[in-house]
């Protein structure tokens, strides 16, 4: 039963591999080659430097950066917010500290896709259009992020402020020195998911970016299927699709243990 | 060292929750106070306005001639070992130690001779030093927390039942070396515990709150021979002091428990307190088997529990309904349904206001 759930999900995996590895017009011919050719490493450099042939003549490299940068602004920005913001629904009392909770709280009801025009309208008013700053901030803003510091704040115990502040910690220095090494594991996890869910961005990316200089990785396959008058050239494709599943993979891997630990840690 | 002064501490939480109903005490300088009293009756808190975690409604609060109401923790000159220990759980105990020192912004030499110092005294090895605290037992990682308070060189040590985590046996290990340790740095120190037996041993002096209030202030000999409310008679002795309702005759020369023989009062009786309904204590090493004796009262065995060193006996007099226990050095064989011929003595009498609970004489 595993082994079999092993295979549907590897199985597209494996044509994709096998399809990056042939030439075009390999690709055209029935049956489909179920063993993979001696073209890797052509089609690699096609996908990241050429670009298929019949467009602009670059390849998904660039583009392999913009999804990068708009991920890591994403996965950094949205840790860093939502670590302070938890911070201070925690440890702090303010007026009003349980209604801006709840406010944070509710916008877990508001998905990109639910406020996307008016999103949009700020991000175009703000002059972000096609650029990094408008590509990650409106995906920065997190309540899921905020709300899970806040349990992993409560967890910690009262007495762990206490000994700080005798031994003379200002909040800051608290929170540098405790708060952010005592939930490294949760930093980690959470890296590891908002950094796929920054690079796996679709729809976003696809509005708010009209330049090809701004592209991400991700729309850039959808925009070769598309590519008018041709046959897709399915070499290329699967080369860039195998491309863009490589960097989430990567910091799964590498963070793996820290990422287990991050969900399962409970002594504190 | 300091001489840490409260005048009229008073706690009152936002709810309208009094906790404090007013604290007066002069801790000289050395002196180890020991804080004792059941769950809720506010020590904790006490310990913690001293340590400046908790504002002070009303009162003052001053250590070492300093006026410290309105200071941070750190800036009052005190070290505080929390009952979990609060160690950081990601620094070595190294760091755990020097962590304070780093922020009082100390030359690193001088961090280090202090820690070095420290371990030394809490005989705490180089290899302990670089673990993490989780790779600790209980007993070291209590040390680790003494360690942290002892490289402040603080002028008071605070300690919020610091020994309630830890199993008996190193429970009884580490009331000796708090008490050495105390002894030889001559700290000033406060200390919380609900432990009597910790309360007994550790303090010089010992303050039972209850409820907020102080029912009683002084050396745990005083408290023990003469306990001045019936809360502090019973919370002080361990098993607790028996308890009966008596009335003193009108001469104030003798008492008498409902339906029974009366009793000589010692010290030249109680005159002004003649034909007064009270309560009488007397604990459970205060009675007496006697073989045969005219002033025995018969007591009837429910239950005898053997300690080995001593053996507890449970019963009544009479017909009489409240229950009692008599503490008998050694191994006895006695049986329930006995009956025993129990001599009270006459200088070991606790007699109390059944109203106002204080005592009386």
């Amino acid at each position: 039963m595993l082994l079999f759930g092993v295979a549907v999900i590897a199985l597209p995996i494996w044509i994709m591999f096998v399809a990056a590895s042939h030439p075009e017009i390999r690709m055209t011919q029935v049956p489909l080659p179920m063993l993979p050719g001696g073209y890797f490493f052509e089609n690699l450099d096609i996908a990241l430097n050429r670009g298929m042939s019949g467009m602009d003549g670059n390849g998904v490299a660039y583009m392999m950066l913009n999804s990068l940068i708009m991920a890591m602004m994403i996965a950094v920005g949205k840790i860093a917010i939502s670590l302070l913001s938890a911070f201070a629904i925690v440890y702090f009392r303010f007026p009003f500290r349980m209604f801006f909770f709840w406010m944070i709280f509710v916008t877990l009801m508001l998905p990109v896709e639910v406020r996307i025009l008016p999103t949009y309208e700020v991000v175009a008013n703000l002059g972000m259009l096609d650029s990094y700053w408008g590509l990650s901030i409106p995906l920065i803003a997190s309540a899921t992020a905020t709300f899970m510091f806040r349990q992993v704040f409560l967890t910690i115990p009262d007495e762990m402020l206490e000994a700080a502040r005798i031994d003379g910690a200002g909040p800051m220095r608290f929170f540098w020195d405790i708060l952010i090494p005592m939930s490294r594991t949760n930093i980690a996890a959470l890296f590891v998911i908002l950094f796929i869910y920054g690079w796996n961005q679709y729809l976003w990316p696809l509005l708010i970016t009209s330049e090809p200089g701004m592209y991400t990785v991700v729309m850039g396959i959808k925009q070769m299927l598309e590519a008018a008058e041709q046959v897709p050239q399915w070499n290329v494709i699967m080369m860039t699709a195998l491309l863009a599943m490589l960097p989430p993979i990567c910091v799964v891997i590498f963070m793996q243990s820290l990422f287990v630990k991050g969900l399962t840690e409970t002594e504190k | 060292m300091a001489r840490v002064v409260l005048e009229g501490i008073r706690k009152t939480y936002p709810n309208g929750f009094k906790a404090i109903h007013g604290v007066d005490v002069a801790i000289e300088e050395g002196e180890f106070l020991v804080l004792v009293g059941p769950s809720g009756c506010g020590k904790s808190t006490l310990l913690r306005m001293i340590a400046g975690l908790e504002s002070i409604t009303e009162g003052r609060l001053s250590i070492g001639d300093r006026d410290v109401n309105n200071l941070e923790p750190s800036e009052r000159n005190i070290a505080m070992v929390f009952q979990n220990y609060a160690l950081y759980p990601h620094m070595s105990v190294y760091k755990n130690m020097a962590y304070g020192l780093k922020i009082m912004g100390l030359p690193k030499a001088e961090i280090e001779e202090r820690v070095k110092k420290a371990a030394t005294i809490l005989e705490l090895t180089d290899e302990q030093l670089t673990r993490k605290p989780r790779q600790l037992s209980g007993g070291q990682r209590q040390r680790v927390a003494m360690g942290r308070a002892i490289v402040r060189e603080p002028s008071v040590f605070l300690f919020d039942e610091p020994l309630s985590n830890l199993d008996a046996k190193l429970r009884v290990q580490m009331r000796l070396e708090i008490k050495t340790l105390q002894a030889n740095l001559g700290i000033t120190s406060i200390y919380v515990t609900h432990d009597q037996v910790e309360a007994m041993t550790l303090g010089h002096r010992l303050m039972v709150l209850n409820a907020g209030n102080v029912e009683q202030l002084g050396t745990p000999i005083e408290l023990y021979q003469r306990p001045e409310s019936l809360f502090v008679a019973g919370f002080i002795g361990s098993p607790a002091m028996n308890f009966a309702e008596a009335r003193i005759d009108a001469a104030g020369k003798t008492i008498t428990i409902s339906g029974q023989e009366a009793l000589p009062l010692g010290d030249g009786g109680m005159a002004e307190h003649g034909g007064k309904d009270v309560i009488l204590g007397v604990r459970p090493e205060h009675l007496e088997l006697v073989a045969d004796a005219p002033d025995a009262v018969p007591m009837t065995v429910t239950m005898v529990e053997q300690l080995g060193a001593d053996t507890l006996v449970h019963g009544h007099f009479g017909e009489s309904k409240s229950d009692l226990t008599v503490r008998l050095e050694g191994i006895r064989h006695i049986k329930g349904g006995e009956v025993l011929p129990i001599r009270v003595s006459p200088d070991h009498l606790h007699v109390f206001d059944p109203k106002t609970e204080r005592r009386l004489s």
